[in-house]
């Protein structure tokens, strides 16, 4: 049961900029609902308005060029998972949106809810944190882009205006020698801690330095220092557990139902020992 | 208060139904006299409230009623023909696949999305799919097996 509130449609991102002004705080951007409906049936947040943003066509487009990917605000989890531009050129990240949630989330939830949403127990913020990924964002003074590590800014909080819409999630690809990796580790429904990894390694060395960023813990997604890295044997018991030493302190777990802080600190250094060791697992 | 009127196509019928805004699709259709499918948990966790939208599997309980217009909606009243049970009901019959029953419809119903989208899945690809419903009676084994087992039966009769 919901309370009372007016859903309204809207066909352009125009409309939707123009609504976002008129309303302000009395409402917000609906797409997948799979979030925002969730936290307004418990209670925690009430919006006499909802912006539809899903009859504009053009956001549900997932398109790539040479060297990016760019996946539109309405595009779901179910649609991610399932698109051959994606799995050609991110195999780990519909592997990712394969493993959010259940089939009816991935069913209905779009990814640029997601990070709208700052939650801070989410898959896909680690991961496009790792590969540099941008939000393109359309407001009254016009469009702009932020990175997904700078779109987060806490719990529950984002860089979103008031008046901003989000069009779409660019994420620059890598080259052809860098890998990918997400693993994470799940009780319930949300991840208790994820991982993900990017680097290149090459006769079992990293070239340059691996890009670790551990999400699901803390606040928000933490980047892992790994400057020290860089040409390190990747293959090496020792460079992973300084590795998974390096991440654990990055992070500031939270205690939860998944877990308390020793234990999430802990599964931090295991996945991340994991994840790093599917780089030089999948290398050439 | 905003109300509206939708139509929409709910198992074999086309129907025009009038909602307000933030009516549920689960109030919809439990309130349509298709009471099979359940609320339980009301956050998307459980499946017992699962119905197929477009052909894709949702929790009812968290869909607004207005993503159903110009939309197919499917439920576990729409699966057998007259007395004719599905293959799937069968197969959750023969592998007793249910003890309370609660959460059967939902687990049908997802189990229907999963064949018609992969009509031949392996054990892996029902748990993976099937993770999202929840039982707390049978373990699970019988379920999968139910939906293999129907998987076949399809695949046969085809």
């Amino acid at each position: 049961m919901l309370r009372r509130f007016d859903v309204h449609r809207v066909t352009s991102v125009a409309e939707a900029v123009a609504l976002r002004q008129r309303f302000g705080e009395d409402a917000a951007i609906y797409a997948g609902g799979t979030e925002l409906l969730l936290a307004m049936k418990m209670g925690v947040a009430r919006w006499p308005h909802l912006i539809d943003v899903k009859p504009i066509g053009s956001l549900a487009q997932i398109s790539a060029s040479t060297d990016t990917l760019r996946i539109g605000a309405t595009a779901t989890h179910w649609d991610i998972e399932r698109n051959p531009l994606v799995a050609e050129a991110l195999p780990a990240l519909a592997q990712l949106e394969a493993n959010v949630a259940n089939v009816r989330v991935r069913a209905a939830g779009t990814l640029a809810g997601n990070l709208a949403f700052g939650e801070p127990h989410a898959d896909p913020p680690s991961m496009l944190i790792a590969l540099g990924a941008r939000v393109l964002l359309e407001g009254r003074a016009g469009s702009r882009s932020v990175a997904v590590a700078e779109f987060i800014t806490g719990m529950y909080e984002t860089a979103l205006a008031a008046d901003e819409v989000i069009v779409a999630i660019e994420i620059p690809l890598p080259g052809k020698n860098v890998r990918a990796a997400y693993v994470k580790f799940q009780i319930l429904e949300r991840p208790s801690v994820g991982v993900a990894a990017l680097g290149t390694v090459r006769d079992g060395r990293f070239v340059g330095a691996p890009t670790v960023v551990v999400g699901a813990v803390d606040e928000m997604a933490r980047p892992v220092p790994t400057a020290q890295f860089a040409g390190a044997d990747a293959r090496d018991a020792g460079t992973l557990e300084a590795i998974a030493d390096a991440a654990r302190a990055a992070v500031e777990p939270i205690a939860d139902l998944a877990g308390s802080v020793e234990f999430k600190r802990h599964l931090v250094g295991v996945i991340t020992q994991r994840a790093c060791a599917a780089l030089a697992a999948e290398a050439l | 208060m905003a109300t509206r009127e939708i139509r929409l196509r709910v198992n074999r019928g086309e129907r025009r139904v009038v909602i307000e805004d933030q009516t549920l699709l689960i109030e919809l259709v439990r309130g349509l006299g298709l009471v099979g499918t359940k609320l339980s948990c009301d956050s998307q966790v459980c499946g017992a409230c699962t119905v197929l939208l477009d052909g894709r599997p949702v929790s009812s309980c968290t869909t607004l009623a207005i993503e159903a217009d110009g939309k197919p909606v499917e439920t576990i009243e729409g699966l057998a023909d007259g007395t004719k049970l599905h293959p799937l009901q069968e197969a959750f019959i023969e592998r007793f696949a249910f003890q309370c029953g609660y959460c059967t419809p939902g687990m049908i119903v997802s189990a229907k999305a999963l064949l018609d989208a992969h009509p031949e899945p392996d054990v892996a690809k029902v748990r993976h799919w099937m993770e999202g419903n929840i039982c707390r009676c049978t373990g699970y084994q019988t379920i999968v097996e139910a939906v293999l087992d129907a998987a076949d039966q399809m695949r046969s009769a085809r």
